[in-house]
């Protein structure tokens, strides 16, 4: 579609420096303060609007709770406590729902790269005969808003069809559903349908079936791939509220998002800020180690939505 | 379904028939072996419940006794709920609101850090950097934020220009404008980074062109730049009117619907109807108002690109 053709026109598009503004209108003097200014005011504005609320957050944590409460916007608070932490991860049992967190990120992550990989890779290597309706299948889900399953697919965890098994409180309830994604099965559908087919080719002369050729051949070349939705699944994951608040009602099995709500009227505002803050930690190290993933993202999940 | 949909199948089904298909194996059983995952979780998890919400909402149904058909009834209970025309207005107003504020600032952003020559990866990192903060920390974070009394964080910041308090959440009237803030905040960095994308893929020669015809740098943004934009620009309005019409964590948490309902949208009116009502769930009246909001979305959907097709595809 069309914003498939404009990724592959981007890349032809990217040496050439130039924007809006030509070089000879850079040389005016009034268009480049005018540009400075608007830049300037631009990034204090993104300053303050983006990483302001977690620098307050970073500095309330550990601020006692009244000067918080009497003023918030305080630059120098009454002394600094970083015991707060410490008592978030202990006395509130933080430390429990973070793992809760961190097990269910990672079952979620296992079930969607085992589904989009085998998935991915039977539609577009393997591709049986009914493989274009499989296709169309997968396609039309991306169109049913996720409301529309969010009764059923609770009612499904109640009871599941033919197993007649009850998920209600077992992370099995948020890893299972997770993997159908039909976004991630597609990206790597498309991911393999690029990869060159005289390697396959190669490597079936070599005598390699279909499992060898998935795990020694197909896998490896896709790390790339893999790295975006293991990443995109790990923060959807950590992101995620309704599902695993429908799903998981026993406190001591659910994750910090669905947790931190109900902890907040119970809790100290400067313990609570400091299980806010550690719940934050996770996502914001990952964007920051793997910024490239996110920022280069946007065409990407653009050309699959549209 | 809605014509992009199709569009896309045929896409997909062209691409699929070029290449010349390869045989891996005659063996049917490990292609099987490889859908396996595919179609076991798919089908429990995706296929099967989109039927059932179909089935489920010509029921009466609330998992105690067995489920009888009752023709539209649910749809019918629904429409006259008195809470349905309040949640269909709030869902209404919000996904306005967001238009007016939320749909202008990351274009304008975009355009901005389009132009700038360094520190150009900082200052997208910034715009996004809100995205990855977990929903339910945003909502926490600037629940504390609107405060409503005058040492409240923003209220002390309207202070020092000499304005406010304001009553924020408290107030039927501010509350849906406070949440539109916060989801503004949330989410715009997302569609800042899509738009750099398609900024990037703007001809250049066409400014060059411009330029030779005498065109001021105000005029090769409205007449080169944002027309080079409308297929994505289209796509976003859509993207972003199906989100907002999706609005749950927000009103739910802080607000809870309140004050006097003001908040309350219709995801939150099907949550309402399914799990919070002391009868047991009334899991049918459920489903029938999330077909009728799926529905609507389709609907939409399908007669937007419609009218806009001749526009968009145009570039």
């Amino acid at each position: 579609m069309k914003l498939r053709g404009s990724t592959r026109r981007r890349r032809s598009a990217l040496p050439t420096g130039r924007g809006i503004i030509s070089d000879s209108e850079l040389h005016r003097p009034r268009v480049r303060w005018t540009l400075r200014l608007i830049h300037g005011v631009t990034l204090i504005l993104l300053l303050i609007i983006g990483l302001g609320p977690l620098l307050w957050l970073a500095k309330s944590s550990i601020t006692p709770t009244q000067d918080t409460i009497r003023t918030p916007m305080s630059l120098w608070p009454h002394g600094f406590d970083l015991g707060t932490f410490a008592r978030a991860w202990s006395q509130t049992h933080i430390d429990r729902y973070f793992l809760n967190t961190v097990w269910i990120a990672v079952g979620s992550w296992f079930v969607q790269i085992l589904v989009a990989t085998t998935g991915g890779y039977a539609l577009s290597v393997l591709r049986p005969r009914f493989a274009r309706v499989l296709t169309a299948l997968v396609l039309a889900t991306l169109f049913v808003p996720s409301i529309v399953l969010l009764v059923p697919l609770y009612l499904t965890i109640v009871d599941v069809p033919f197993l007649h098994m009850k998920l209600i409180n077992s992370f099995w309830a948020v890893w299972l559903p997770a993997g159908a994604s039909a976004f991630n099965v597609l990206l790597m559908k498309r991911f393999f349908d690029n990869l060159p087919r005289e390697v396959f080719e190669a490597a079936q002369v070599d005598g390699a079936g279909p499992f060898r050729l998935f795990w020694s051949i197909v896998v490896p070349m896709s790390r790339p791939i893999i790295g975006v939705v293991s990443v995109f699944a790990v923060i959807g994951q950590w992101k995620d509220y309704l599902w695993p608040l429908l799903v998981l009602p026993d406190p001591n099995n659910q994750p910090l998002s669905v947790r931190l709500p109900t902890l907040q009227p119970t809790t100290q505002l400067d313990v609570f800020l400091a299980a806010l803050a550690i719940a934050t930690l996770i996502p914001i190290v990952l964007f920051l180690v793997f910024q490239r993933m996110f920022l280069k993202g946007g065409d990407l999940s653009g050309a699959v939505k549209g | 379904m809605s014509s992009p949909a199709v569009r896309t199948v045929a896409a997909v089904g062209e691409r699929t028939r070029r290449r010349p298909r390869i045989r891996v194996s005659r063996d049917g059983l490990s292609t099987l072996a490889f859908l396996l995952p595919m179609l076991l979780i798919f089908g429990l998890f995706s296929w099967f419940p989109i039927v059932r919400s179909l089935i489920m909402s010509v029921q009466e149904t609330n998992l105690v006794s067995t489920p009888t058909f009752v023709g539209l009834d649910n749809f019918a209970r629904v429409v006259a709920d008195p809470l349905f025309g309040k949640a269909v207005s709030n869902t209404a107003y919000f996904a306005l609101l967001a238009l007016i504020i939320g749909y202008p600032i990351p274009l304008v952003l975009a355009v901005v850090m389009s132009e700038t020559r360094r520190f150009k990866g900082l200052y997208s990192a910034l715009a996004y950097l809100p995205v990855v903060v977990p929903p339910v920390v945003s909502v926490l974070l600037w629940q504390f934020f609107f405060n409503a009394s005058p040492t409240g964080v923003f209220n002390t910041m309207l202070g020092w220009v000499g304005l406010g308090p304001l009553p924020w959440l408290q107030d039927s009237g501010t509350a849906m404008p406070s949440i539109v803030l916060e989801a503004t905040w949330a989410g715009a960095g997302g569609t800042v980074i899509i738009y750099l994308a398609a900024l990037l893929s703007v001809p250049r020669e066409l400014y060059d062109a411009a330029e030779v015809d005498g065109a001021s740098i105000w005029q090769k943004i409205w007449h080169v730049t944002l027309p080079q934009l409308r297929g994505v620009l289209f796509i976003t309005l859509i993207l972003q009117l199906i989100a907002t019409s999706q609005l749950f964590t927000e009103p739910f948490l802080f607000t809870g619907g309140g004050p006097a309902n003001a908040t309350l949208t219709v995801l939150l009116l099907i949550y309402h109807y399914a799990f919070q009502n002391s009868l047991g769930g009334d899991y049918g009246m459920a489903a029938a108002l999330s077909i009728m909001l799926a529905a609507f979305l389709g609907v939409f959907t399908a007669v937007y690109f419609r009218l806009t097709r001749s526009w968009s595809t145009t570039s």
